[in-house]
């Protein structure tokens, strides 16, 4: 399987740098629509992360549909991206994930890259596991792990079509480092992210003669409304952008997508 | 025959029947399709989602309860929205077909409301039961209303309401067709992973399969519809390829025989890219590439059925429905499956000689395989035999 594109400061150690400048010149100087046509659906869309890469992915040149719960929010963050596709669902509901999927392939008529972001945190305000409702258990692997199961399943018909294609074909689960250690009160959150990640390597070794690829990206802590929630009192200056992940996300998918488009890509990978 | 059910794609005692070339039956666990195919092979399976095409609502005219079902895609492009459809009155899918009342007259204009989503009638297509539509508003609404408003078709055979996830095949890729490509139920995806072990190529095409009942004979008789597909330029070339070297295009599911079919030229080459599949195949038909069909288990007289008389004569076909009758096959689209190999290779039938030219090429004496054309005309090397 690919490997994990393993972020920098996992840890509360990252330093918050100011990095506009080098970025504004360094998307002059590299290619900065490298993503072009590509058919992306990012869950958890509207905030954090999954916002960030709505932006990045979009300014990249993808075309880009994504998921989240709060039809308002939805329909918001589709007005402040025009040209993206904005689906009201929920990860964790069974019953929701063919609505998705049949929206967000039919808007395009494929689907090219999946990032499953959603993410539940498990019981708030975090709690030891003894504390823990099963309840609030269950609802983080349904969101984390059950939620990206599922939707990999229903689209990846379309997701090996595009590798045959050599569009891409291309799934990113978005980890955490509490899937490796295990952190006091991260028990729910971690148990299933460390699920996630191992389901990730093992669709990557089934899909891999399919051509799809999958990788787990552990884009560190973030400054973000999850991590708020987690760590009410945290110092944001600490925390890294979310666009800063989602710019190191998009660089992953876009080497992963000019990989697929190597005629010798799916029997490579066979 | 007996209706098969419950809403199960791959049930682990599902069987199948495979006619060979020359018209001899094996019967076999259905698992086990892949052993009936060999290195060199194509299988060539349609990956169109099922979309949910049933549409309860209201006539707003005349007030009454009604069940759009979309049919066919029409108007230049998808985005535009417009459909063939089929109008049945108020009810739902547990009253067979046959035995739903008449919707109300309709006219040019008239305003279908249907949940969230809101359709025009353009006009009638010369029965009550059928005229064409369009619905307001852009693509993604309509997309949004059917997702939340739409049920996948089915029929009185299954008692149960079918979840759109049973409807998809596990390679449901580009939301296209209005009743599910079921023949793809089969295609578990570790058999996909086994014919490519095996030296057996797989490939996909996108057919948006329509409507296999209407409940009116009248109407039956004009099934199918002109139906949309696309063949993409890997599946072309793989085709290309696998007959080059003497390897058979297995189609899995009816749909794709159709759209290969219309794609292919008289050298059995398949053009890539979108058409429009017209006309039926039937026993007057001479398949130019496609050379066997996995299938479900059709009664005859249905278009299905006709269709398998392009594989095999008529008297093969009758010992086979003998045999399906005789050992309890199931039916529909949750059934048993057939595999039919084109009986082309093994020197034809009784059936008036189609204008093929494979059929006057010579065949191996010990495999039956024919060159393609290209192999005859070039310099009389020595024939490669079909590889086993």
């Amino acid at each position: 399987m690919d490997s994990a594109v393993g972020a920098p400061g996992c840890h509360a150690y990252y330093r918050h740098i100011d990095n506009s400048e080098v970025n504004a010149v360094k998307d002059q100087l590299l290619e900065t629509d490298n993503m072009r046509g590509l058919c992306v659906l990012v869950t958890g869309g509207t905030s954090g992360l999954g916002r960030a890469l709505v932006s990045e992915l979009r300014r990249r040149g993808a075309h880009v549909a994504f998921v989240a719960r709060t039809p308002d929010r939805v329909e918001r963050v589709a007005s402040e991206e025009p040209g993206t596709l904005g689906i009201v669902g929920d990860v964790a509901d069974k019953d929701a994930i063919h609505r998705m999927a049949l929206q967000a392939l039919g808007w395009r008529g494929g689907i090219d890259v999946l990032v499953n972001n959603a993410s539940s945190l498990g019981p708030v305000p975090l709690a030891p596991l003894a504390d823990t409702a099963c309840e609030a258990f269950e609802a983080a692997l349904a969101a984390n792990v059950l939620g990206p199961f599922r939707l990999t399943k229903a689209l990846l018909g379309a997701l090996a079509a595009s590798a045959r294609e050599l569009r891409g074909g291309i799934v990113v689960n978005v980890t955490s480092d509490a899937a490796v250690n295990a952190y006091a009160n991260w028990g729910a959150y971690g148990a299933s992210k460390a699920a996630l990640l191992h389901m990730t390597r093992t669709f990557g070794e089934e899909c891999a003669p399919l051509g799809v690829r999958f990788l787990a990206v552990d884009p560190g802590d973030m400054d973000t409304p999850l991590h708020a929630l987690a760590v009410p009192d945290a110092d944001r200056s600490t925390l890294k952008p979310p666009a800063e992940s989602a710019r190191e996300i998009a660089d992953a998918i876009a080497e992963s997508a000019a990989a697929a488009r190597t005629p010798s890509a799916v029997e490579a990978a066979a | 025959m007996i209706a098969a059910d419950r809403a199960v794609q791959r049930p682990p005692d599902a069987r199948l029947l495979v006619v060979d070339g020359a018209g001899r039956l094996t019967h076999a666990p259905r698992a086990r399709w892949i052993d009936f195919l060999r290195r060199g092979d194509v299988v060539v399976a349609n990956d169109a989602a099922t979309l949910p095409a049933s549409l309860a609502g209201v006539h707003a005219r005349s007030r009454r309860a009604i069940e759009l079902r979309l049919a066919a895609w029409r108007g230049g492009t998808r985005a535009a929205l417009a459909f063939d459809a089929l109008l049945l009155g108020g009810g739902d899918y547990r009253t067979r077909t046959e035995a739903r009342a008449l919707p109300p007259p309709v006219a040019p204009g008239d305003t279908l409301c249907l949940g969230p989503l809101v359709a025009r009638v353009v006009r009638a297509l010369g029965h009550p039961r059928l005229l064409r539509v369009r619905f307001d508003g852009p693509p993604n609404a309509f997309w949004r209303g059917l997702a939340a408003h739409g049920r996948a078709i089915q029929y009185a055979h299954l008692p149960e309401p079918l979840p759109l996830w049973d409807a998809w095949s596990p390679i449901a890729a580009e939301p296209a067709a209005f009743e599910s490509p079921s023949a793809g139920f089969i295609l578990a995806w570790s058999d996909i992973a086994t014919l490519g072990a095996q030296g057996i190529g797989f490939a996909t095409l996108t057919h948006a399969a329509g409507l296999s009942s209407t409940g009116d004979e009248a109407l039956d008789a004009r099934l199918p519809l002109d139906e949309w597909y696309r063949i993409p330029k890997q599946t072309a070339a793989a085709i290309d390829e696998a007959r080059s070297r003497g390897g058979r295009v297995i189609a899995v599911g009816t749909t794709v025989v159709r759209a290969l079919e219309h794609a292919a030229n008289a050298e059995g080459h398949v053009r890539a890219g979108a058409g429009r599949a017209r006309g039926r195949i039937g026993a007057t038909t001479a398949l130019r590439v496609v050379d066997g069909v996995v299938t479900g288990t059709h009664e005859p007289g249905t278009s299905h059925h006709e269709l398998l008389r392009a594989f095999a004569g008529d008297d093969v076909l009758r010992r086979a429905a003998a045999a399906l009758e005789a050992r309890g096959y199931r039916t529909h689209e949750f059934g048993d499956s057939m595999l039919v190999f084109s009986d082309a290779r093994a020197g034809g039938t009784a059936r008036p000689a189609p204008l093929d030219t494979r059929r006057s090429r010579p065949a191996c004496c010990c495999c039956g395989f024919r060159p393609p054309p290209a192999a005859v005309a070039s310099a009389r090397a020595p024939l490669r035999t079909a590889p086993d």
